[in-house]
């Protein structure tokens, strides 16, 4: 009777999790830098709001440079993190193209065409993508080894710290799991 | 519905002519959240994947899609909240 109890148990659990595996929400690894691919993942992450998705966005190396704030400064870096920083790009508006860049023409072309067709800018989408709750997660390890610190990071409402763990367990809960 | 059964339906209207994916799904989202049951809810967008898009995505949130009107520059796409 016992061991029935157990199993019962164990197997109720197992079903619970199971339910719990089959969650409303999308977690997406952001490892790109690459102006294109950002806004491919910024128009996937804000879309999936409309189904009332939860959508959490797990920020890890290049993809980090999107995150920077032009305007701020971190103190006590040392000599090589500070040159990795000057030639990381500093926030949205430094990314370029994966292809077609061109010295910069292709990326100033793109952002031309976006504007007459109405697609809304990387800045924009953040924006929006802060009013509809998506959540940012960044990932501690790259911040650390690119020498990025937190107060250099962009005012986001839904933005934390973290590691491998929680995109892992965010990612188990959701129904779609993307890597850009 | 009839071309002409969209025209004589009174629906409140979100204009997201201006925008482009993900606008004017975003747009749909936002005003279906602010009108009751039974109300129709009338789109106007000028991007071409919006008419394949706002069908799928009222029929996945259980919003009943009623046709498309469409305009010299743009459509109007006509759903009644679930």
């Amino acid at each position: 009777m016992k061991y029935l109890e157990k199993n019962i148990k164990e197997l109720q659990e197992k079903v619970a999790r199971l339910e719990k595996g089959t969650e409303d929400q999308l977690s997406m690894v952001v490892f790109s830098g690459d102006l294109d691919k950002l806004l491919a993942a910024l128009i996937i992450a804000t879309g999936a709001t409309a189904y009332d998705m939860k959508v959490k966005l797990f920020f890890t190396f290049w993809g980090i440079a999107a995150l920077r704030d032009k305007t701020k400064k971190a103190k006590g870096k040392d000599f090589i993190s500070k040159l990795f920083g000057l030639m990381l790009p500093k926030g949205t508006s430094k990314l370029k193209t994966s292809k077609m860049n061109m010295g910069g023409i292709g990326t100033s072309m793109l952002k031309s065409l976006m504007k007459k067709k109405n697609v809304a800018s990387l800045e924009k989408l953040f924006e929006t993508a802060a009013e509809l709750g998506v959540e940012i997660n960044v990932c501690e390890m790259s911040m650390d080894l690119m020498g990025i610190k937190k107060e250099e990071l962009i005012d986001y409402p839904n933005l934390n710290i973290c590691g491998v763990a929680t995109f892992l367990v965010d990612a188990e809960e959701s129904k779609i799991q993307l890597f850009i | 519905m009839t071309q002409e059964e969209l025209q004589a339906l009174t629906a409140h209207v979100v204009d997201a002519r201006g925008t482009a994916c993900p606008g004017p799904l975003l747009a749909a989202k936002k005003a279906i959240g602010t009108i009751n049951s039974g109300d129709i809810l009338e789109v106007q967008s000028a991007d071409e994947g919006t008419k394949r898009d706002i069908p799928k995505w009222a029929n996945k949130k259980g919003h009943e899609f009623l046709g498309i009107l469409e305009e010299d520059s743009y459509s109007r796409l006509f759903m009644k909240k679930g």
